[in-house]
């Protein structure tokens, strides 16, 4: 997923900025004390200010601005102490006030950073423009009668962060690794779930293309692409539509689009959000934000180690890889899973069996790492097992995979199963003598010159053992008893 | 004996309750008759007799007890731009047609809480937008007042125009109004009655239909000052649903009626003498500071060199405003919907039926201000006049206490008068905008009758929340004046 | 209502005379601060009160007709 389309007359570069609509993660809305958990009955969760009833004002949420200003501290950005409510005015029925409460001209948050992870290792800044807060939308479902809309306003008045980039990505790929890194910085911080097939968190992309080196093309904008694939993919379609036109010597109109995920293209959005004018101006209703700087440092003091800063720490301190450490902390819940489980072990080993064995058998189940049916002090344990020789490193496997089925902790398993690796070099030379004493056809094979037999004497070692003989031992045992073969 | 009922003032009612003299449910009676007797005023839109009735009787059973709260027993109206829980709520207008809210006001809820027994909604103009009562769906207010010899109806003047006819007419002891450039003042002066449009934020907006939030101000209209300080009291408090109301006590308004205005400073500002206004209202301005110099007060020329400007600047942020408010009324969750195949044709079929012809200029007019290129040279540059204009009234309270300054231009006009020019129209608040615009307390006092025999008012401004020293220079006012006239009741039993 | 928006607007631009230079715009009346309310959840579970005056309803859903494109 390259950034630079080959056009027929030459090379075109993406630019590609994102806004991302993030619920705030709070108990009430914005402006009103009513719920916002998700999935409620149809308008059961909608006060009378929600739904904009003659008379109604807005109340602000201080935990929402909390989140906000959180946020902001976590992409390291301008914290702005006073900041104004506008009212952005547009017709349509998912939105009751006729406005939505907004910030346009004085956001709470202005510009920060946010550093991308690329998958060769590489990092790059990009530059956040603003963070404001403002009101989320109701619903307009169009599908459930052939020609009535039917609204749901459970949603109207949800606080949403709407955090805008800077036109710094450069490629689809970078617009995927932006969202990930973002998801799992509001995910750090706890202000948003970050759960974009619940729409918790929306992005509208705009893209232009150029003549790399040319100054910034015309951009559309695509509106409320709810997955990190479907923005992918809306930004390779949309690019091509656009050097196909500028390639035939057209204009791109700066419009705004919708994509279709089933067609895989854009097209035009017609009247909805197409009122050229919205007319901002102050919430007469509300009076300017403004908090102090001893606020704004009680929640710097507060805020967790976040993503970039733990996986530098990963790196220095426990020695990971910068691929390894990158994988463990994009997850908040599976950085804390390791270090858990890495706690007083070596820490690769506990990276290993995370990325390999815990991530492939939480993938095949369909699960989460915070509801993995193996703790990370369980899976500490097991590591330890290993590690003081109770048990081989092809026998945890086999503990692992009972301990994912049954949730219960490794010890238990090995004795109930009597799987303790055999370590009386006494006991293993007797099976090794019973094997090479069955086969020693074999034998002589092997003191021939054929080598590779080495291995299935191992086996049929492993086999008389139940697998449970040390295998360094078998192997030691096994050479100083057939001898070197005869070149 | 029931015409005596409702000459009593809301004190005097409130009196003989508690002494139980009388019953809430015979003054009550009286008045529910009163009422039927005077629909050629056209002041209620909403009559509610079994609720009065059903106030009145829980009121009397409290008073027997020897409780009571500040309004216990007093039968009063509502504008119909307040919303009351399950009563039709209309704001004047044909959009809001058969809305009925199942929320009530802060401010009717706090004077329900009190006691008081509800009448009944007043009519209004559509969207408090007029200063005649002219544009209320629902058809004109008639004033009470008549001109000497002269049988033409008059307008009772706007927005609050039912509540100001029906406390003129002896319909009901107290109002509700709204003011927002000059809706309760105005039609109190054109009506003979006190109004008084308290500091903003003094009372809770919640629950009452918005048209410019940063100027609407509920307030009392009353025949009395002191009616007007019993029922301020009532109606103000802080309310933790409206952002813009402010957490500062309510005090006893009624016991600064009696303080002297001795050493009081009262400014008398230059710009306040309009060119062209008739020389009986510039008369009347010099009557009552002679008035109150005679009580003892000092009387200071001051400027407020921005005055001119206030009701152009108002007209620009109230219309800009509204027409952000008025978004909401598009048929889809309350009230009037004009249904159409088409969602857009819906909302602006809805919208052009709904609203009548003066909400539509307002709207566009504040549609327009707000519009990309011309934000910057209309709305920014009023609400920086607007600072200006406040910052005039605080430098004037060093030297003075309050204001004195005529309610109106003119005197009660007659209906259809000013229909075809509302510039005309909107030069009615030109003395009363002002004090919306710098947010401060001010109080219209029946002062005096023009020539032709109608009434004519005197306003006191004040400092922000001190309706103390507004009410006790009206009092002061009100005593020296001695008016005690009362319209002839043409009205009665004339549909 | 043309003629009268116009008239209107001609009024109002005596505004323009005003010398503003260096003056902030009114940002609001009163002089206190933002009131914020706790983050907890005080209001809705009211969808009678809600819905109770829409002009068409259907399974909890307030109903309008859809944009014809």
């Amino acid at each position: 997923m390259s950034g630079v389309i080959q056009g027929a007359t030459g090379p075109w570069e993406m630019v590609i900025g994102l806004e991302v609509h993030a619920q705030v993660s709070s108990d009430s809305k914005l402006f009103s004390g009513a719920a916002t958990a998700f999935g409620a009955a149809p308008n059961t969760q909608v006060s009378l200010v929600d739904a904009a009833m003659p008379g109604m004002l807005p109340v602000i949420n201080k935990v929402c601005v909390e989140q906000a200003v959180r946020t902001g501290l976590g992409l390291k950005a301008k914290i702005n102490l006073h900041s104004v409510f506008d009212r952005k005015n547009y017709f349509y029925p998912d939105l009751p006030q006729g406005y939505q409460i907004s910030q346009y001209l004085q956001p709470v948050v202005g510009a920060g950073t946010l550093v991308l992870d690329m998958e060769d290792g590489s990092s790059r800044a990009i530059g956040i423009t603003r963070l404001h807060l403002e009101q989320d939308a109701g619903k307009s479902v169009h599908d459930m009668h052939p020609d009535r809309t039917y609204v749901d306003l459970n949603r109207s008045g949800v606080a949403l962060m709407e955090i805008v980039s800077e036109p710094d990505l450069r490629s689809p790929e970078e617009a995927g690794a932006y969202l990930r890194k973002m998801r799992s910085i509001l995910r750090y911080l706890g202000t948003c779930d970050g759960n974009m097939e619940e729409g918790s968190m929306r992005a509208d992309v705009n893209v232009s293309v150029r003549r790399p080196g040319d100054d910034y093309g015309t951009r559309c904008e695509i509106k409320n692409v709810n997955s990190v694939r479907f923005v992918q993919q809306a930004i390779e379609v949309e690019a091509q539509r656009q050097v196909d036109i500028l390639e035939d010597g057209g204009e791109i109109l700066q419009e705004t689009r919708l994509f279709d995920s089933r067609k895989n293209e854009t097209r035009s959005m017609r009247s909805k959000e197409e009122a050229h004018d919205y007319r901002y101006f102050p919430d007469p209703d509300l009076l300017p934000l403004e908090f102090e700087q001893a606020w704004v440092d009680e929640i710097a003091a507060s805020l967790p180690e976040l993503p970039d800063d733990r996986k530098a720490r990963f790196i220095d301190e426990l020695g990971l890889s910068p691929y390894d450490a990158g994988v463990l902390v994009a997850e908040k819940e599976v950085a804390d899973y390791f270090e858990t489980a890495a706690s007083g072990r070596d820490p690769k080993v506990a990276a290993n069996w995370i990325t390999g064995d815990l991530f492939g058998a939480l993938n095949k189940a369909g699960l989460e790492v915070a509801n993995s049916p193996v703790a990370a002090t369980d899976l500490g344990a097991l590591i330890d097992l290993i590690a003081d020789d109770t048990i081989s490193g092809r026998i945890a496997k086999d503990v692992f995979e009972d301990m994912f089925k049954s949730g219960r902790a490794p010890g238990e398993i090995v004795e109930e199963k009597g799987l303790r690796q055999v370590t009386d070099s006494g006991a293993i030379e007797a099976i090794v003598d019973s094997v090479l004493g069955a086969n020693q056809d074999k034998v002589e094979e092997y003191r021939g010159g054929k080598e590779k037999l080495l291995g299935f004497f191992v086996g049929q070692v492993m086999k008389q053992s139940q697998g449970k003989a040390n295998p360094k031992i078998v192997n030691d045992l096994l050479k100083q008893k057939l001898g070197q073969p005869e070149a | 004996m029931s015409s005596g009922l409702t000459d009593l003032t809301l004190a005097e009612a409130r009196d003989k309750l508690r002494a139980r003299e009388i019953s809430v449910q015979e003054l009550t009676e009286a008045h529910l008759n009163a009422i039927e007797s005077a629909k050629a005023l056209n002041a209620f839109v909403v009559e509610t007799a079994d609720r009065a009735h059903a106030d009145a009787a829980q009121s009397d059973s409290r008073l027997a007890k020897g409780e009571g709260g500040l309004l216990e027993g007093i039968p009063v109206a509502i504008k119909d731009l307040f919303c009351t829980e399950g009563i039709a709520s209309t704001a004047g207008s044909h959009i809001l047609n058969g809305f009925r809210p199942t929320y009530e006001s802060t401010v009717s809820a706090n004077m329900w809480r009190e006691g008081a027994v509800m009448l009944g909604k007043t009519n209004m103009d559509e969207f408090a937008m007029g200063s005649s009562n002219e544009t209320s769906h629902y058809g004109p207010v008639r004033n009470p007042w008549r001109a000497d010899g002269d049988n033409r109806d008059l307008v009772p003047g706007g927005s609050s125009g039912g509540s100001a006819a029906a406390v003129a007419a002896s319909l009901c002891l107290g109002a509700t109004g709204t003011d927002t450039g000059g809706s309760i003042r105005q039609p109190a002066a054109f009506t003979g009655t006190v109004g008084l449009k308290p500091t903003y934020g003094r009372c809770s907006r919640w629950g009452i239909v918005a048209f410019a939030s940063s100027l609407d101000q509920a307030g009392p209209m009353t025949r009395t000052v002191r009616d007007s300080a019993i029922m301020l009291r009532a109606m103000a408090g802080h309310d933790q649903k409206d952002s813009t109301s402010v957490d500062v006590a309510v005090p006893d308004y009624e016991a600064a009626l009696d303080r002297s205005v001795k050493g009081l400073r009262i400014g008398v500002p230059a710009e306040y003498r309009i060119d062209g206004t008739p020389a009986e209202i510039a008369a009347l301005w010099d009557q009552g500071i002679a008035w109150l110099k005679d009580a003892g007060a000092e009387i200071v020329e001051v400027s407020l060199p921005h005055t001119k400007y206030a009701l152009p600047a108002y007209y620009i942020v109230a219309p800009a405003e509204a027409s952000s408010n008025l978004a909401r009324y598009d048929g889809v969750r309350y009230g009037f919907r004009e249904d159409r195949d088409d969602l857009t044709e819906m909302y602006e079929a809805t919208r052009a039926a709904g609203f009548g012809a003066e909400v539509k200029r307002r709207v566009l007019i504040g549609t327009y201000v707000l519009s990309a290129g011309y934000y910057d040279a209309y709305y920014l540059q009023a609400q920086k006049v607007r600072t200006l204009i406040a910052d005039d009234f605080k430098k004037t309270w060093d030297r003075v206490d309050a204001l004195l300054t005529p309610t109106t231009p003119e005197s009660a006009f007659g209906i259809g008068e000013k229909s075809d020019d509302p510039v005309a129209m909107y030069l009615n608040d030109i003395l009363t905008v002002p004090a919306n615009m710098a947010g401060l307390p001010a109080l219209s006092v029946p002062a005096g009758l023009s020539a032709r025999g109608l009434p004519l008012g005197l306003q006191v401004v004040g400092r922000a929340f001190d309706e103390e020293t507004v009410l006790q220079v009206g009092a002061s006012l009100e005593r020296a004046a001695g008016f005690d006239h009362r319209p002839m009741p043409w009205w009665r039993d004339q549909a | 209502m043309a003629a009268e928006l116009s008239g209107i607007l001609t009024w109002i631009e005596q505004l323009g005379e005003v010398d503003t230079e260096g003056v902030a715009p009114m940002t609001s009346v009163v002089g206190h601060a933002l009131h914020h309310r706790e983050d907890k959840v005080t209001d809705g579970d009211r969808r009678d009160d809600v819905l109770a005056n829409a002009p068409e309803t259907t399974d909890g859903y307030f109903v309008v007709p859809k944009v014809v494109e």
